[in-house]
């Protein structure tokens, strides 16, 4: 089995009497696992919750969180608050789009950068504030997170020397 | 975690001490031993840190301490103490509410007071420390020291209560944020915590429990202002033998963060206060349905849930007491509209969130159909001091009708931006001059933005408006959960309030025509007003023009027909800015000028061909290749390709690009 169904397979095991209110959680968890939900997912959790498709498409797509494409090596989320838009964060977002080429919710080819607009993540004081892998980055200007992209870019790319 | 004293200490989990808070705070209670009482007596010194024997270094990590880098900051405190052989021990604490001077690092030296410092980023580390341990600290560092007994205090430093931040605060609700370690329930409890629900489950019914909170007049701080005490009394009322107690940290609202910043600084309170909560309605399941873009928030509860579990304050048979109650983290997926009572219900069930027409209330059928509450986090966050102080002290403070204090997240252009819990009544003049420090840059106010996508905005001859809920509403604007944004002088309203459209129209579920389309037609009417006229046809002109006479009535008809909060209060922002900046809208419309400069759109580009090296940075750079001229001579701008994205002015490095407000060029600019 490929390792993806298996990592479905044990999210799901960690639920022994699943009910349709573990829904969402067996959806987050498999997203944490794996990066995206991934379809073989849907039809594995309707067995087991016995629920159509249909439904956990319905909760799949109402959800901003889930994805259903694989996310980049960096998933860069800025932030679209209203302290942020105040700040300035267009303009970030602008230039994130337009360094990396990419639109929000899609991936870069080479895998490297993925793209997501959230809406506030909670550090409206220092604003305006993106979120790359986790990691916050506040108070950016436009500079600083071409800046920042080159570093993360030029980073991978040590990476993929010294893997070679 | 707890220790007991002896051996004729009996409490655990499964035979509970219903004196257990009590004694933890000053026991021991049930016998009388000089070495139980000297035991009891050092631990409640050493968690207060009295007396203390090594340096302690308190750093604050909540996300926006750790956005401005507080953990490259512990790293590098870390290599200082092991460089120069010192010993210290270093505390993660919550946020003081100060995120504009982040990342805040504390020293705590033996016999001395704690001392405060600001903008302590890894840099800085050495300019601080070394000097404050050798009893010097650098002043031009110093928030303030903290007042405390038996210690002595810094001379020459000023007290972090005269800041001006602070001086007007009321700190209940944020009392212990950014003071005490949030993961260490002991610590919340020898500061007094848990204390009120030792109180309730011993001498209290629920029915009292809600009359004290119904008394001190305490309301809903999740936006729409119910009175608590008397929400509690419905599900008292409701008939079933099963109830649920629901916790709402969803906090949807862009530009509040204050139930993260309680929950990071202080989890315990919000424990407290849900079981407290829990026991007046006779729940014995209680849920908290927080956000998942909120990790730490999620894992600092989490320890919190499991340490009251093991001490047992959750669990079966809570201090001997018959009372049960199991509290379940639920991650909400990022649905704005589950701030609204029914779809976070329908979330936690694991359907599409959305809502569904009331009554049926969730006070009498909620949750699987039982009788369910749900409170927001700052709500519950003040339970514990009503009951510990009475609800003659919480309602000693505030307005006629709005008593107590109100946490709000003060952001936008402000220059001390951050958390101020402030009495209601307070005017907004105060809250953005006085403690946020004034407008950024020397610029002018322009607007306050309160109570998020519901809410509206208050333009400056408000400033004076005392803030309570009704207070506001009169003015167009909510306080709902308590997110204030500060605008200046070149925020455009017309943008702001097309920002909120583009959100509210994204996070409408879908389920209710009115709020669907609505809003997305509202959307469309604000877009085309920030469009430039270039290439508009007659019939576009047209539509524009019939859009913007009937935005009002589209506004009204969306209020009154939709069927959940979300699209009933979504033409609010709409509305106030246009009933107070109804010239910027003119100026839009009419005149197809941004007053503020804001809407990039109807902006014009011009090269200044003096200034201009012809680098052909910006024709390489310009999306719609609308920059033309040959390399080292000056560059020209077509009009009617420029889209007024602006990224020419960025890229330029002689600052050769000319803006213009105007829609047709000014005279005497090169190349126009």
């Amino acid at each position: 089995m490929d390792p993806i169904n298996e990592t479905i397979d044990r999210v799901l095991a960690g639920y022994k009497t699943a009910e349709r209110s573990d829904l969402i959680p067996i959806l987050q968890d498999i997203q944490d696992s794996i990066g995206y939900v991934h379809k073989d997912a849907v039809s594995k959790i309707g067995t087991k919750l016995n629920l159509p498709p249909s439904k956990i498409f319905g909760v799949l797509t109402f959800y901003n969180q889930f994805r259903t494409e694989p996310p980049g090596r960096y998933h860069i989320m800025v932030c679209r608050g209203t302290a942020c838009h105040v700040k300035g964060s267009e303009k970030i977002l602008k230039t994130v789009q337009n360094t990396l080429k990419i639109e929000p919710g899609q991936t870069t080819r080479d895998g490297l950068f993925s793209l997501e607009i959230v809406a506030c993540v909670g550090a409206c004081g220092l604003s305006p504030v993106i979120n790359i892998s986790g990691e916050f980055y506040a108070r950016v200007t436009p500079d600083s997170v071409r800046e920042i992209l080159k570093t993360l870019k030029s980073e991978a790319k040590e990476e993929a020397k010294r893997d070679v | 975690m707890f220790e007991k004293c002896c051996d004729k200490c009996s409490h655990s989990p499964d035979s509970p001490c219903p004196d257990l808070i009590a004694c933890i705070q000053d026991g021991p209670l049930c016998h009388t031993d000089e070495r139980c009482n000297d035991f009891i007596h050092q631990r409640v010194e050493r968690l207060k840190r009295k007396n203390i024997e090594t340096p302690v270094i308190f750093v604050g990590t909540a996300t926006c301490g750790l956005g401005a880098g507080a953990e490259k900051t512990i790293t590098e405190i870390e290599k200082w103490l092991s460089e120069s052989k010192t010993s210290a021990d270093i505390v993660r604490v919550g946020c003081l509410g100060i995120c504009a001077l982040e990342p805040l690092v504390d020293v705590q030296l033996p016999k001395k007071s704690r001392i405060s410092f600001y903008s302590v980023t890894a840099e800085k580390v050495r300019d601080i420390l070394p000097a404050v341990f050798d009893g010097k600290p650098p002043v031009e560092h110093v928030l303030g020291q903290y007042p405390q007994e038996d210690t002595e205090a810094w001379k020459n430093i000023p007290l972090i209560g005269d800041h001006p931040f602070f001086k007007h605060q009321k700190r209940w609700v944020l009392e212990n944020c950014g003071i005490i370690n949030p993961e260490d329930i002991d610590e919340y409890i020898v500061w007094g915590g848990y204390s009120s629900l030792s109180r309730v489950l011993k001498n209290m019914t629920p029915l009292e429990v809600a009359d004290v909170v119904e008394d001190s007049g305490l309301r809903g701080r999740g936006g729409a202002g119910f009175p608590a005490g008397k929400k509690w009394k419905f599900a008292q009322q409701a008939e079933g033998d099963q109830r649920y107690m629901i916790c709402n940290a969803d906090e949807g609202d862009p530009g509040a963060f204050m139930d993260r910043a309680v929950i990071e600084g202080d989890p315990h309170r919000l424990v407290e206060g849900i079981i407290i909560a829990a026991y007046a309605i006779h729940a014995d399941h209680a849920y908290i349905y927080i956000r998942a873009e909120y990790p730490l928030a999620i894992r600092r509860l989490e320890k919190a849930i499991d340490q009251a579990h093991e001490l047992g304050l959750l669990g079966r048979n809570i201090l001997d007491s018959g009372f049960s109650l199991d509290i379940k983290l639920k991650k909400g997926a990022g649905a704005f509209v589950c701030g609204e009572e029914t779809a976070l219900i329908a979330s936690i069930e694991g359907k599409r969130g959305m809502p569904r027409p009331r009554p049926p209330f969730p006070a009498v059928s909620g949750l699987y159909g039982k009788p369910t509450i749900i409170n927001n986090v700052e709500t519950l966050a003040n339970v514990p001091g009503i009951i510990k102080n009475g609800a003659d002290w919480f309602s000693s403070v505030g307005t006629e009708r709005s008593k107590g204090t109100k946490v709000f997240a003060l952001s936008g252009n402000v220059v001390r931006t951050g958390l101020v819990e402030v009495p209601m009544g307070i005017t907004l003049r105060q809250i953005v001059f006085d403690i946020g420090g004034g407008i950024e840059g020397g610029l002018a106010f322009k607007a306050a933005q309160i109570g998020g996508p519901s809410g509206g905005c208050i333009p400056v001859e408000h400033l004076d408006t005392e803030i309570d809920y009704e207070s506001l509403k009169e003015i167009g604007a909510i306080v709902g959960s308590g997110g204030l944004v500060v605008m200046d002088e070149n925020t455009c309203m017309v943008d702001v309030a097309k920002f909120f459209m583009d959100f509210i129209q994204k996070e409408s579920c879908g389920k209710c025509i009115p709020c669907r389309e609505g809003t997305r037609l509202m959307l469309e009417i604000l877009t085309s007003l920030t469009k430039r006229r270039s290439h508009e046809t007659m019939e576009e002109t047209f539509t524009r023009f019939q859009g913007v006479i009937q935005l009002k009535r589209l506004a009204e008809v969306i209020q009154d027909a939709s069927l959940c909060a979300l699209g009933q209060t979504a033409p609010n922002p709409v509305l106030s800015t246009m009933r107070w900046f109804k010239d910027e809208y003119e100026a839009h419309v009419y005149e197809r000028y941004c007053p503020a400069g804001a809407c990039t759109e109807l902006l014009n580009y011009y090269i200044d061909s003096e200034k201009c090296k012809g680098c052909g940075l910006c024709a390489k750079n310009c999306p719609s290749d609308a920059i033309m001229g040959a390399p080292k001579s000056p560059h020209y701008i077509v009009p009617d390709k420029c889209i007024g994205c602006g990224t020419c002015v960025e890229t330029c490095k002689f600052d050769a690009i000319v803006i213009s407000r105007q829609d047709v060029p000014t005279e005497g600019v090169a190349n126009a």
